[in-house]
């Protein structure tokens, strides 16, 4: 099959970026999105044009480096799959696809379709974890854990931390990912001693990043190729009034 | 060179104990004046970092992604052994460390698997209290399952995403540190070069992968924890970013590299479907607990399976290995697919393919619990194929998947380089010739959790570190070797584009290398590479320069390195006269087909020196002694 290919084009931070047209005419329906890429390359890289720059690393769906929009849909038109996970049999012969990165102010552009997300690892930073130092735990089985709050909690804890939520939420906010994470440590029983703290701590971070406040559109649940679930936030919005009214303070 | 392993003696319940007994200890008050570079963020590289900024070392740390929660240690699906015996079902830590010996077939050292199988419970205790998700049972209790045809349930798991949970765990105790001020994180920085002073590992070169700026950066220690090199073949389960240049460039600097030749084909992966194909997903082992694989009978047997009566299938593992059946090792059933296909009954378009077939276990079993087992795997099967495995059978083929070779390093995980330790996938350590499903999550973190911060301080606290000006003219060195590397392959401005050098060289590497090796075929690839490695020099063709973000030139460096590396698994397979684990050499085989290992001659670790380039590397040989696991032909007929 055949398609067209509008592609966001910019070569670093400073300068400023366009759309560029392609025509990928040879598609095999059988090729991942990102295996039609790399056949894009090939042939600009024989022009002596400069390939497409995209994120990418495991191609199995799990590592959450890749990710762009499509038409304006955050991972493309597939639910619950990344890019490197949607295969070109989902298009139509002579379909013309928009491709451009995330956009959000705590994600700059690096390059193409490469972004910055190190804003998310300074949010877990923040304290999205359990301190326990090596060596110091007691034996696992002495820590009893419900099936059901395990299943939940890994239900949240799935999260590849791809930053879909932020690129389709029109506030930017990055309050899935917060949650996600909130939600897996505070249903474990490990995760109690620190959760009023947890909450506080890493939403202050977050509006350090300058991501937007969450006002219950539910984007960012419609793209989350791992679907979490928007119950993450509002998990969330409880523990964050839970520890503001009882006057814990997050130092 | 003498190859000192400073492995313990005595009774082998006690070494590790008694070994870190005698190990230096650093005052807690001079922790904070040393400073570690690690290089990787994966399980090993990760717990590594953060346990070692715990103990209040000064830590920088470095991963080619943009962060480092997505190391390949990611993608693990199956999970983690430990010697719990939580189900009283007679596992201990001397049955893992006797399964785990006897599955490298022989080949790795009894005192290093020992300790692993003794610390692979500490790790479990670890990873609960970090809040790592693992399966429970409905009394709250860890859950476990057996894996990898293994007779007791000693595999803890995070539903089919254990190394993402584990991974995970490790990534936010080395954010608590980051923030605590104690790791300094560099993502989408790569090391390029190792900075060795008067003998001593002493810093590394990296480039900024955004900038495509040159540092060098200094310490007293340097660890690296960057995986494996199984990207050598192009297509393999690995990510498309997992390289070897960290390793080999640390080989090209002293550091010996060790059975190069061991690597690990996975047999249950999605099949090659076209040229542009990019990597082989892996579908998890446990499909074989109730998948059946066949073949026709008949060559060249084009109908639909469904119409293939049961007379005209060839159940060829069960035929061939009643006992075990489905459930024989990688190895094993790996190499009984490559043959079946190679008498030309393989299946699908390319005839490069097994049927895994699901009919008769959703017959006996009904589609509900086939889809409670397997359902997450059978979606991904058909999200990538386009085919529905409850209706059609899965075709599967085997994938490199695994290398158990890599640097070598004595018992402290210490390469030959003083100063330069090696942890995870990128040592040679514990696995042998073949290494046991859901025993690599293991090794990683007991490397990076317990072993490598007990061994480290010895180190530190037994040496002297003197100031390296910025100036050093082995710093300078290093940079402009780094430069030189990259102005080169900037102005070969030849014609063709790095993957396609990289795609021949993996295929040249599969043909001759992979499953099945001769010593015909091995010189055959011997006498091709160089010429195919002169080519990628004189006409490679990478767009860009080296000051920006430029995913060509980053390619084009580890592929470059692959070509060297290469060449050193093709003269290790070569002159490894036996078969064991992932090397099978075709002249050595039982009468009836299986692996015949040389223990007479063979049983030793090879570990080759670099000596230049076009010089041949030098052998050395560490010996392997059984005092406690006699070896013993594996048979599972
Ligand atoms: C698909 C798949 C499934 C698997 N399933 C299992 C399983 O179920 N159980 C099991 O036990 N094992 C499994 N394995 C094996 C296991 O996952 C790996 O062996 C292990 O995770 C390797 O960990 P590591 O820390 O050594 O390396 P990795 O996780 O690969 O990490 C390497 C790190 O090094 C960095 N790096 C590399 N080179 C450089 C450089 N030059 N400069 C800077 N940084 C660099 C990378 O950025 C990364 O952070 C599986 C492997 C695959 C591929
Ligand atoms: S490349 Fe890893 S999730 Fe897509």
């Amino acid at each position: 099959m055949r398609l067209i290919l509008h592609i966001w084009r910019q070569r670093n931070a400073a300068e400023t970026g366009r759309m560029v047209r392609y025509e990928a005419p040879d598609v095999n329906p059988d090729m991942s999105f990102l295996e039609m890429l790399d056949v894009l390359n090939e042939g600009l890289i024989a022009k002596g044009e400069d390939p497409v720059a995209f994120d990418h690393d495991c191609r199995e769906g799990i590592c959450g480096m890749c990710g762009f929009m499509i038409n304006g849909v955050a991972h493309g038109p597939l639910r619950g799959a990344t890019i490197c996970q949607l295969h070109m049999r989902h298009f139509r012969d002579g379909q013309e696809l928009y491709l451009e990165p995330w956009r959000a102010r705590a994600f700059p552009v690096i390059r193409d379709l490469v972004v910055n997300r190190s804003a998310f690892d300074r949010l877990i930073a923040a304290g999205g974890f359990i301190s326990v130092s090596t060596g110091s735990a007691p034996d696992g089985n002495a820590i009893l854990v419900p099936k059901e709050s395990a299943d939940r909690a890994m239900d949240a804890a799935a999260c590849i931390g791809c930053g879909a939520c932020v690129a389709m939420c029109p506030n930017a906010s990055a309050s899935l990912f917060l949650g996600a994470k909130i939600a897996h440590l505070g249903l474990l029983p490990q995760g109690q001693p620190e959760r009023a703290g947890r909450v506080q701590k890493m939403v202050r971070q977050s509006l350090q990043e300058r991501f937007g406040s969450c006002t219950n559109i539910g984007e960012c649940e419609a793209v989350c190729p791992k679907e979490i679930k928007l119950e993450v936030i509002a998990r969330m919005h409880r523990d964050f009034l839970k520890a503001a009214w009882s006057g814990h303070s997050a130092d | 060179m003498e190859l000192n392993s400073k492995t313990p003696t005595g009774p082998i319940e006690t070494r590790w104990d008694r070994h870190r007994f005698s190990l230096k200890l650093v005052n807690p008050a001079n922790k904070r004046k040393h400073t570690v570079i690690v290089v990787g963020t994966g399980l090993a590289g990760g717990s590594a970092a953060a346990t070692l900024a715990e103990l209040g070392y000064n830590i920088k740390c470095f991963c080619f992604q943009d962060s480092p929660r997505r190391a390949h240690s990611i993608a693990a699906q199956g999970g983690i052994n430990a010697a719990k015996n939580y189900h009283n079902d007679g596992d201990s830590v001397y049955r893992l460390f006797y399964d785990t010996v006897k599955g490298g077939d022989f080949r790795s050292r009894e005192s290093n698997v020992y300790r692993l199988a003794q610390i692979s419970v500490n790790i479990i205790d670890q990873c609960v209290a970090q809040g790592v998700p693992f399966a429970r049972e409905y009394s709250g209790y860890l859950d476990n399952r057996s894996f990898g045809g293994a007779q007791v349930s000693r595999t803890f798991y995070a539903r089919g995403q254990t190394g993402q949970q584990l991974l995970l765990g490790a990534y936010q105790a080395l954010e608590r540190q980051t923030a605590a001020g104690r790791v300094q994180m560099f993502p989408r920085t790569e090391m390029l070069d190792l900075i060795v002073i008067d003998g001593q590992a002493r810093g590394i070169v990296t480039r900024n992968l955004v900038t495509g700026a040159v540092e060098s950066h200094i310490a007293d220690a340097v660890v690296l924890g960057t995986g494996g090199y199984g990207n050598v073949y192009y297509l393999s389960t690995n990510a498309k970013g997992s390289n070897a240049t960290a390793i080999w460039r640390a080989h090209k600097r002293g550091a010996l590299f060790a059975n190069p030749c061991y690597t690990q084909i996975h047999p249950t992966c999605i099949p090659v479907s076209g040229d542009y194909q990019s990597k082989l997903t892996l579908m998890s082992e446990s499909l074989r607990n109730d998948g059946r694989v066949w073949v026709p009978v008949k060559k060249g047997d084009h109908r639909a399976p469904s119409t293939i009566p049961e007379n005209e299938r060839d159940y060829y593992l069960e035929r061939r290995y009643p006992s075990f059946g489905n459930l024989v090792p990688r190895d094993v059933a790996s190499r009984n697919s490559k043959a079946v296909c190679d008498e030309g009954r393989g299946v699908g378009e390319t005839g490069l393919a097994v049927y895994l077939d699901f009919r008769d276990a959703i017959e006996r079993l009904g589609a509900h619990v086939i889809k409670e087992r397997y359902g997450n795997l059978f979606d991904m099967y058909e999200r990538i194929t386009g085919e529905n495995p409850y209706t059609v059978p899965m075709r599967i083929y085997p994938a490199i998947h695994y290398t158990m070779g890599g640097l070598w390093v004595d018992y402290n995980l210490m390469s030959t380089i003083p100063g330069l330790y090696v942890i995870g996938e990128g040592n040679f350590s514990d696995h042998g010739a073949n290494r046991l499903g859901a025993s690599a999550l293991m090794q990683g973190l007991a490397d990076g959790y317990f072993v490598l911060p007990n061994t480290i301080g010895d180190y530190l606290a037994s040496h002297r570190f003197d100031a390296v000006e910025a100036g050093h003219p082995a710093v300078r060195e290093a940079e402009s070797q780094v430069a030189r590397v990259t102005r080169r392959l900037l102005d070969a401005k030849g014609s063709r584009s790095v993957d396609s050098f990289h795609r021949e060289l993996g295929k040249l590497m599969w043909d001759y290398c992979g499953m099945s090796r001769t010593a015909g075929g091995l010189q055959e690839a011997l006498s091709k590479i160089p010429g195919l490695r002169d080519r990628f020099w004189s006409e490679v063709k990478v767009l860009g320069n080296g000051e920006e973000l430029n995913q060509s030139l980053e390619k084009a460096g580890r592929v470059a390195d692959f070509f060297e590396l290469a060449e050193l698994i093709c003269i290790d397979a070569l002159h490894r006269n036996e078969s064991c684990g992932g090397h099978f050499r075709e002249e050595y085989q039982t009468p009836d087909g299986e692996a015949a290992r040389e223990d007479n001659a063979c049983s030793y670790v090879a570990a080759w020196e670099y000596r230049g380039a076009g010089v041949a590397p030098e052998l050395h040989q560490e010996p392997l002694y059984f005092e406690y696991v006699h070896p013993s032909q594996r048979s599972y007929k």
